[in-house]
């Protein structure tokens, strides 16, 4: 495994650092978050990654797909974190399309994956039940009712659970909460009959969910796959989904690096720049090197999924772990560093900061990754 | 690809012929071999080793073969580290020369200095070791003081040396000297190779907070060099000296994925499970279990950091001093570790009360301190990276 870019994955790369940089600036954010979008991303921006390909990166060619995989997509994410790009990319292109594909039937796939590869559908996978991400922690309920299913329970924290079209909710089907065994997909349109959705408020000012399954009755075909199996492929799912927020989480980080390192070349106390203070380059030196660090555990990551390495949990938990612990670092420096300034609305970094402690939940913070990672390692 | 297949059978089966048994069994410290004049094999099998490995080149596999070098490309080098590593062959040659002296001789040295002193190095005949650090020049290496004054034929060299790792053993060394004392400090530097055996050259060794180590003070009263050993032109060495720095800090960074290259080369984890029990198969201690799972996941990025470099095939440089100072921190951190889960059996001194390997670490403990200070401390690696890789001002 060369940890590099094909020129294929380079090139969507550059693709997607011109994109984020002439159509979706950190003013597209913002006038998002000021016009109070209730949707937290932009239609008419995502029809154009669509049209771009990029809703069907992990799509199969049969079912109108690229595959270009997890490295074509988390390249693009890198560059789309870079100005803070909201869209669906990935609870639809990474989570929605990981999850149907992997455990879905032939019938379900060509029902779901040309319609996301199409931009005609969006999709939100629903798992959290805590504070805290816990992915056996499901207590949520299907159970079976003649030829159909009813699903009881609470799911929070979903991302992009506010717009999505479909949800897939995971539940369990036999078993007890913190077991692997029992758990169970299922697919619900967002405006089932007791399928109960409500946008939350969160710092980031993107989109998430807290769902409630009251008596919701789904049919035999909304179940993903086979009944209490989807435990493992979940975490594989999580685990690819992950990677891609690892990806965005690096770009995050390095547009606010960028900016701040900039900022330490114009601004000028005691009558010269603050970069020639010996305090700020040596944090800023040790901040380019968690960098450095950070781009190896992504890019080892993405590749380790495209092929199938027997590495992938590691990897990913490394990823998650050394993506969240830099962002943390650059994000909290980045304000320290810009003074007065960087604590105002008006000025962007405070948005890296917002979008970095919630980007750290998702899917499990650095401490959940680091457990993981000593568990796998048998230390 | 399939030419690379080939050159692996090639070296598969040389080295199954011509790698002696005794030399596929772990290093013993003893047997260390540096070669030189006064080298001594307590193993003849090492001394073996190391005159088929300096024949066929493979000491030093990318030099040119026209000077003694293996001549292999990139890959092939790769592949021949990979074959060797395969038979855990142990390395035939460790040399300051074929580290740090020859890249810089290849770059600057005249056509006779290549002929005259790579095949040396190569061969592991003749031993080098470093003159940059005085006692008034740390950090601030370029004010150093050493002076060489010419007369006519050759440099008369009068000063002091420090850090001079093995100057006792070695038969050489190359060392940066003041040229032009009246020049702006950088440009009065010369690089010059001088023979330890010449009149007026001595060593004395220095004892650490580790006990005894290979380092030195070199002093010169009136050593005659001549001056056919002047690398490059004359006030233009600091040059030279910053390219050698780099070939170094590449050199010691790789210390931190080695095991610390001192000690007994042990894992912190089985450390930590042998000294703080296990628990299912974990380590005991929670909280220990916690710092070195840190430890070891920054391990694990740094790594591939190595390997992403490697892959980019990037220049050294500024790398160069991210590997350093990140490489010697996390030895550093590695033995703070070690000690810490071995509770009172990580402090011994000598023998009585303690085992081999556990004085092993706790010296190499004391030992790894210095890993951020030698070969440019952690904060001028900083510098650089700030300055160069960053470009904030001065």
């Amino acid at each position: 495994m060369k940890l590099i870019l094909s020129e294929e994955q380079q090139f969507l790369k550059d693709t997607a650092q011109s994109f984020a940089r002439d159509k979706t600036p950190v003013t597209h954010f913002r006038e998002m978050r000021d016009n109070e979008n209730s949707q937290c991303w932009d239609e008419s921006v995502w029809k154009e990654m669509v049209e771009l390909g990029w809703s069907g990166i992990l799509v199969p060619e049969k079912f109108g797909g690229s595959e270009f995989g997890m490295a074509g997509i988390s390249v693009i994410m890198q560059e789309l974190g870079k100005t803070l790009t909201p869209s669906p990319i990935l609870s639809t292109s990474v989570l929605g399309v990981s999850a149907i594909n992997m455990l879905g039937s032939d019938i379900q796939k060509e029902n779901y994956l040309p319609k996301i590869a199409a931009g005609e559908l969006t999709t939100a996978l629903a798992i959290d039940e805590g504070n805290h991400h816990d992915p056996f922690a499901i207590e949520a309920t299907a159970v079976l009712d003649g030829d159909g299913w009813i699903l009881n329970g609470k799911k929070v924290f979903v991302v992009d659970g506010a717009s999505a079209d479909t949800v897939l909710l995971v539940v369990r089907t036999s078993g007890k909460s913190g077991e692997s065994n029992g758990i169970s997909v299922f697919a619900a349109n967002n405006d089932s009959p007791g399928l109960n959705i409500t946008k939350i408020a969160t710092a980031d000012s993107r989109n998430y969910a807290n769902i409630e399954m009251s008596d919701l009755k789904l049919d035999q075909n909304a179940l993903l796959g086979e009944q209490d199996l989807a435990g493992e492929t979940l975490e594989k799912i999580l685990d690819l989904g992950r990677i891609a927020i690892s990806a965005e989480m690096l770009g995050n980080t390095e547009e606010a690096f960028e900016v701040t390192v900039n900022y330490l070349k114009e601004r000028k106390q005691f009558g010269v720049q603050i970069g020639s203070f010996q305090a700020l380059q040596h944090r800023a030196a040790k901040m380019f090197c968690e960098i450095e660090l950070t781009k190896s555990a992504v890019i080892a990551a993405m590749h380790a999924a495209d092929e199938n390495s027997n590495e992938l949990e590691r990897l990913a938990s490394l990823a998650k772990f050394q993506a969240g612990e830099t962002l943390h670092l650059v994000s909290n420096e980045a304000i320290q560093m810009h003074g007065g300034i960087g604590v105002t609305d008006e000025y962007d970094i405070g948005f890296y900061l917002k979008r970095a402690r919630v980007a750290e939940q998702i899917f499990g913070t650095s401490e959940f990754h680091q457990a993981r990672y000593a568990d796998i390692s048998g230390f | 690809m399939e030419h690379l297949e080939h050159f692996r059978q090639e070296v598969r089966d040389w080295l199954e012929e011509n790698c002696p048994p005794s030399m596929r069994t772990p290093l013993v410290p003893e047997e260390e071999v540096w070669g030189g004049r006064n080298a001594e094999y307590v193993n003849p099998e090492s001394k073996l080793w190391l005159e088929r490995m300096g024949n066929k080149g493979w000491t030093a596999p990318n030099l040119p073969k026209e000077y003694g070098g293996g001549g292999l490309d990139r890959d092939q080098t790769k592949v021949l580290h990979q074959e060797l590593y395969r038979i855990k062959a142990r390395p035939a040659l460790n040399s300051f020369g074929i580290w740090m002296l020859a890249p810089c001789i290849i770059e600057f040295g005249s056509e006779e200095q290549k002929r005259e002193h790579l095949p040396k190095i190569i061969k592991g005949e003749i031993r080098w070791c470093q003159g940059y650090s005085e006692p008034g020049s740390g950090s601030d290496l370029a004010s150093l003081s050493t002076k060489a004054e010419d007369m006519g034929d050759h440099y008369l060299v009068n000063g002091q040396k420090v850090w001079t790792s093995y100057a006792d053993k070695a038969d050489w060394i190359f060392a940066l000297v003041r040229t032009g004392p009246k020049e702006p400090k950088h440009n009065g530097i010369s690089f010059l190779l001088i023979d330890m055996a010449t009149e007026g050259v001595s060593t004395k060794p220095i004892t650490l907070i580790s006990g005894k180590s290979p380092f030195c003070e070199t002093f010169f009263d009136n050593v005659k060099a001549p001056k056919e050993n002047l690398v490059g032109v004359e006030n233009s060495g600091w040059t030279i000296a910053k390219k050698l720095l780099q070939h170094e800090r590449n050199f010691i960074s790789n210390f931190g994925l080695a095991g610390g290259g001192t000690g007994s080369g042990a894992d912190v984890v089985n450390i930590a499970k042998k000294y703080l029990g296990e628990t299912n198969g974990q380590i005991a201690n929670q909280a220990h279990r916690e710092n070195i799972t840190l430890h070891k996941m920054k391990e694990h990025a740094f790594g591939l950091t190595l390997q992403r470099s490697g892959d980019e095939g990037a220049k050294a440089s500024a790398a160069s001093s991210m590997f350093k100072y990140y490489g010697t921190e996390h030895n550093k951190d590695r033995y703070e570790l070690m000690i810490a889960a071995m509770g009172n059996k990580g402090l011994g001194w000598t023998n009585e009360g303690f085992s081999d390997d556990e004085q092993a670490i706790t010296k190499a403990w004391l030992r790894t301190k210095a890993n951020s200070i030698e070969g440019g401390t952690s904060e001028v690696q900083l510098n650089v990276i700030s300055r160069r890789v960053l470009d904030l001002p001065n």
